[in-house]
């Protein structure tokens, strides 16, 4: 079975500074894999690469056997990637279905027509992805005014709009409480569940990572250096030093 | 001589600061340790001002931090090294230390362009170089540097290990221990755990904006689950 | 070989002032991020106000000392705008303080007509400077070998200032991280306000040393400011070395453009301009910026609705009653509203760039005089019937906005702004200089209606027609997919790129299809009144549009159309009197200061607060 995503050999360099070093692994139809590191070790880097927001050294990219390399992040969408933000963007002067009809009308391809009134196109389907976050009794809300967790669900849907094959996540519960988290958490793993959609996510709440991922890759300093499941990264000695010592080789220094 | 209490502090609409309380004892150095997106830059920011708290205090030799703009709190002695060190690249070294330059105070070293190329002797050799000929390293030390010509009291460091080279974090402790022997209060925000360990008196560790423990670095050392629970990642 | 050399002589002596004044700009902009547009201004206050002390000083001290002491007051003044007009916006959008920059402008021209009266002012000549002196057989005055003394001992001044001194060093530090120089204890308000001091100082010196060669008089505010911003955008914003062989560029290529191609000398300036911007998009020395959120600052606006019942049955009463104007209007009422429809028409179409797309456009009069350009230019050179001027016309503006937008949305922020002005700059001075063709000052006369639409109160329903026609069909186009879209662009482009939607080819669209009504604004205009002037495209008709779009309120759909309507209202009350710009420009400065959501935006949020009292509203 092809993967849904791939990477071979995937590599970035900054100036003669190698920030991410053939990164090469498979996202498999129905997975939620996670990948974590410290900061600085090259997670934005590789998600930026793998949706065209920056252009590879080298190595590349595919989904579902295709290469993707060098598309832009529009091309990519369109063949069927979402993503949600770190940081949230979201279009703050809409309400929060008109949000997620702005993303259908994307995908229905009628960003160019000037007859129809917006806030009637696609109503039905927006409002049955807001049922699926649990924000349907917020449709007609503001965004602007949408608690943290709300926001972060919105986009949720406005990702989900062109029902991705695969939904890219960077650092999906940052800047939330631990219980908004685990809902969060849990209603992406239900949506991986029920549709199907497979999943890769940044995060640095390891409470996060465990309890939900099914599969957990860690990257230092730019490098793959372990991948497995919950107990395997947990008992994995490299890794607990990369954790432990902060990233930097403080600790081997004080020990020579 | 330095205290917060309960503050909150919001991102937008995120919530980063909860309830987050602490105190820095005078000539003590403070660990304030949490992983990587727990808050611990928002909490240095919040006490130099740049993020206003919503609500709680910050007292600074008595007097409240809160609601002063931040040029009035260096000026009354507490001095900010931010975490991307930002420094001016346009400007030279020694112009970099002539913009942090404030006028002696009492109670506080009253230092000298001279006495900080003693202190950083790389910084010495480049000090007619611009900032962003610099290295990682150097430019890190020259934060520290033009904070230290403000003469404060009491110093906030932002991570001051983060991404630079074993040989400079090794110095950084030496310059760190130094100062705190001169007399020095410092506020140090670290993930590192064993450069804390090297350099500090006591720690507050904050998980999700929270304070979650505040003790000894010998207390926490008796203490692994509460180190494994925070400090992992 | 000698002509060539007292040519590039009689440059570097014209480049003398504008460096001193685009210096001053410059400083300011580095530091505080304020585009003055009042900065021509003070300049214009240097000049009177050195004038006036020549007078009463005796000799060549007292010529040399009245400049000085001109830089002097104008420093002065340019610390009372900083702390009365400034200060209090210094955290609102940039568009707010552009606008209360505007507001300043006009209250300076009146004080001058006021205090020096409307006859241009001939400079003295400096004493012990009259005359010339022959170099290599060409005839050089006098004062313009001072000049060329004084400018490199100005700017070696200038250098030691910002380079060896803390101030200077502070100020560089401040141009990059102005929030770290706080955290460091240094007092940013005090540095804008000494920052802005010398920044007029410079203008008011500017002003004052180029009395001997070309007066005081009251276009000088407007006329300096293409030049200038040519000069600082040329340089890079910020940067004085930039500012000062951008001034030395454009000054040389000036004299040399009088000698051999006196036709086409504005032209070139801004030629230079946009080439220099399409190769290196931030100046020769400036650096990049990071892009603002064109204006869109503060509060998120809120949602939009297509109209209910309720207001459509208000507008349609409200158009019905336009409508019976002319049973119960004078035909004075009838020209009048004429005009107000089409103001209101060209202020909804920069109202849809700038509030729905966040595209800030400082040069949106090129798209109004360009549409009556090309009506006027059809109808007088090949012989077009009026209906076909009158439809080719909005096509031609919205043509030229596409190829406009398509070069300037290469940039953002304050660029992108520069840019728009540049463009508009350059079609006014084609315009201007292109005599053979469009009549150049003289313009172009005689470009009526067709027959059936003579009728005072015929072309009056005409213009009702398509002025409100116009506005409903943008409203409408607000409301639909694209309309969406556009917004979406400008709310958060991350998302919006991420989401599929092609923002720059949305945003494009917007500009062509801006400046295509604002065109038509154009057409209705010129058919009018007859005849069209160079003056339809200036940079005072593109501020208009802005002020008023900025009084009506950004945030709001009917913004644009209601600034126009209360704008054209006062100003048709104010001109009665004859200071009527000092009124209006302290109106301005206080709508800015007092109510900074508009005129629409305040009296929503007033009834939102009446309301939210008996509701109780969770917003």
């Amino acid at each position: 079975m092809t993967a849904i995503l791939e990477t071979r050999g995937l590599t970035k360099v900054f100036g003669g500074v190698v920030a991410v070093k053939d990164v090469s692994f498979q996202l498999h139809k129905g997975e939620l894999l996670a990948l974590i590191g410290p900061n600085g070790a090259g997670k934005s880097t590789c998600f930026n690469m793998l949706m065209g927001q920056l252009p590879v050294t080298s190595g590349d990219v595919y989904l579902e056997g295709e290469r993707i390399t060098g598309l832009t992040p529009r091309q990519i969408w369109r063949k069927g990637v979402g993503r949600t933000f770190q940081i949230t963007a979201t279009y703050a002067s809409m309400t929060v279905i008109e949000n997620v009809q702005m993303a259908l009308m994307s995908h229905h391809g009628e960003i160019l027509r000037f007859l129809p009134f917006a806030t009637r196109m696609h109503r039905d389907e927006a409002l049955a992805l807001l049922d699926m976050v649990g924000m349907a009794n917020q449709a007609e809300r503001h965004s602007a005014v949408l608690a943290y967790g709300d926001l972060k669900r919105m986009e949720l849907a406005i990702a989900l709009a062109h029902t991705p094959k695969l939904l890219l996540m960077d650092e999906p519960t940052a800047g939330m409480a631990p219980k908004e988290r685990v809902a969060l958490m849990q209603l992406t793993a239900d949506i991986v569940r029920d549709r199907g959609v497979s999943v890769l996510f940044t995060e640095h709440d390891m409470d996060v990572v465990f309890a939900h991922s099914h599969r957990i890759m860690v990257l230092n300093r730019g490098e793959l250096i372990a991948e497995g499941n919950a107990e395997q990264i947990r008992n994995n000695p490299m890794v607990q030093d990369v954790y432990l010592g902060g990233g930097t080789v403080f600790a081997s220094e004080g020990a020579q | 001589m330095f205290e917060v209490e309960k503050i909150n502090s919001f991102y937008g609409k995120a919530h980063v600061l909860r309830d987050l309380s602490f105190s820095v004892p005078h000539g003590k150095v403070v660990a304030l340790l949490g992983r990587n997106g727990a808050g611990k830059s928002t909490t240095m920011k919040s006490i130099i001002q740049l993020v206003r708290p919503a609500s709680g205090s910050v007292l600074f030799q008595g007097q409240q931090m809160i609601g002063l703009p931040p040029h009035k709190i260096a000026k009354l002695g507490l001095g900010y090294v931010p975490e991307e060190r930002r420094i001016f690249t346009d400007l030279t070294v020694s112009e970099n230390l002539m913009v942090g330059l404030q006028p002696p105070r009492d109670g506080a070293v009253t230092w000298t362009q001279d006495m900080l190329f003693d202190l950083f002797p790389n910084l010495a050799e480049r000090r007619n170089n611009r900032g962003k000929a610099l290295s990682g390293g150097e430019q890190q030390m020259l934060t520290i540097a033009r904070t230290l010509m403000g003469n404060p009291r009491f110093v906030l460091l932002d991570e001051p290990s983060e991404g630079v080279a074993p040989v400079i974090v090794e110095q950084m402790a030496q310059v760190i221990k130094q100062l705190k022997s001169e007399g020095l209060t410092i506020l140090l925000s670290e993930q590192n755990l064993h450069f804390a360990q090297a350099v500090a008196d006591l720690a507050v560790i904050i998980e999700g904006g929270a304070q979650v423990y505040f003790g000894t670095l010998q207390d926490l050392g008796a203490h692994p689950e509460i180190r494994d629970a925070y400090l992992a990642a | 070989m000698e002509f060539f050399v007292a040519q590039i002589l009689t440059g570097l002596a014209n480049a003398s002032s504008l460096f001193l004044v685009a210096c001053g700009l410059s400083l300011i902009f580095g530091v505080t991020r304020i585009v003055n547009f009042a900065h021509g201004s003070l300049y214009m206050l240097g000049a009177y106000i050195g004038y006036s002390l020549m007078q009463v000083l005796p000799g060549m001290i007292g010529f040399w000392g009245a400049i000085l002491l001109a830089g002097v007051i104008v420093g002065v003044i340019g610390v009372a705008i900083e702390m009365l007009v400034l200060r209090p916006v210094y955290r609102a959008p940039e568009l707010f303080q552009l606008v209360a920059t505007f507001g300043v402008i006009l209250v300076i021209q009146d004080l001058a007509l006021i205090i020096w009266g409307p006859e241009d002012l001939l400079g003295p000549r400096a004493p012990g400077l009259r005359g010339v002196v022959r170099i290599m057989g060409e005839p050089i005055p006098k004062y313009d070998i001072a000049l060329l003394v004084i400018t490199p001992l100005v700017a070696v001044a200038l250098w030691y200032l910002i380079t060896r001194t803390r101030v200077g060093v502070l100020v560089r530090a401040a141009t990059q991280d102005r929030e770290m120089v706080g955290a460091l204890g240094v007092n940013q308000a005090w540095l804008f306000t000494g920052v802005f001091a010398l920044g007029s100082a410079l203008a008011g010196l500017g002003g004052a040393l180029q009395l001997p060669k070309g007066g005081a008089d009251l276009m000088m505010d407007f006329n300096i400011l293409p030049p200038l911003f040519v000069v600082v955008v040329v340089g890079g914003m910020g940067s004085l070395p930039g500012a000062y062989l951008a001034a030395i560029i454009i000054s040389v290529l000036n004299v040399f453009g009088v000698a051999y191609m006196p036709q086409s000398t504005l032209v070139l300036m801004f030629v230079v301009m946009i080439v220099v911007l399409m190769i290196r998009p931030y100046g020769l020395f400036g650096r990049e910026e990071v892009a603002g959120e064109h204006g869109q600052a503060g509060e998120p606006e809120r949602p939009i609705k297509p109209a209910s019942d309720k207001i459509r049955l208000l507008v349609t009463a409200g158009i019905v009653i336009l409508a019976l104007l002319p049973l119960y209007g004078s035909s004075f009422a009838q020209v009048l509203t004429t005009d107000i429809l089409i103001f209101c028409l060209f202020a909804a179409s920069l109202h849809f760039l700038l509030g729905l797309g966040g595209m800030v456009s400082f040069g949106h009069a090129a798209y109004y005089g360009g549409g009556a350009y090309v009506a006027a230019l059809l109808v007088t050179h090949a012989g077009s019937p009026m209906e076909l001027a009158f439809i080719l016309a909005p096509l031609g503006a919205g043509l030229a906005a596409l190829v406009i937008g398509w070069v300037c949305l290469r940039l953002t922020g304050v660029y992108f702004a520069m840019l728009t002005l540049a463009f508009a700059q350059l079609l006014w001075s084609l315009v201007f200089q292109w005599g053979t063709v469009t009549g150049g000052d003289d313009g172009l006369i005689n470009i009526w209606p067709a027959e059936w639409l003579k009728d005072t109160t015929i072309y009056f329903y005409f213009a009702l027609f398509f002025a409100v026609g116009g506005i409903l069909v943008m409203r409408h186009v607000a409301h639909s997919p694209f309309g969406y879209a556009l917004r979406a662009a400008r709310d958060s482009e991350r998302q919006a790129e991420a989401t599929g939607i092609n923002t720059k080819q949305v945003q494009l669209l917007a500009f062509g299809f801006a400046g295509m009504m604002g065109g038509l604004a154009g057409a209705l205009f010129v058919f009018s009144k007859g005849s069209v002037f160079p003056n339809e495209l200036e940079i005072a008709r593109s501020f208009d549009a802005l002020i008023v779009v900025f009084l009506g309120g950004v945030k709001t759909l009917s913004g644009g159309v209601v600034g126009a309507g209360v704008f054209k209202a006062i100003e048709d009350v104010l001109t009665r009197f004859e200071y009527w710009r000092l009124i209006m420009g302290l109106l301005i400065i206080f709508v800015v200061i007092l109510a900074p959501d508009g005129i629409v935006g305040s009296l929503r949020k007033a009834a939102r607060r009446v309301g939210g009292l008996k509701a109780g509203g969770e917003e």
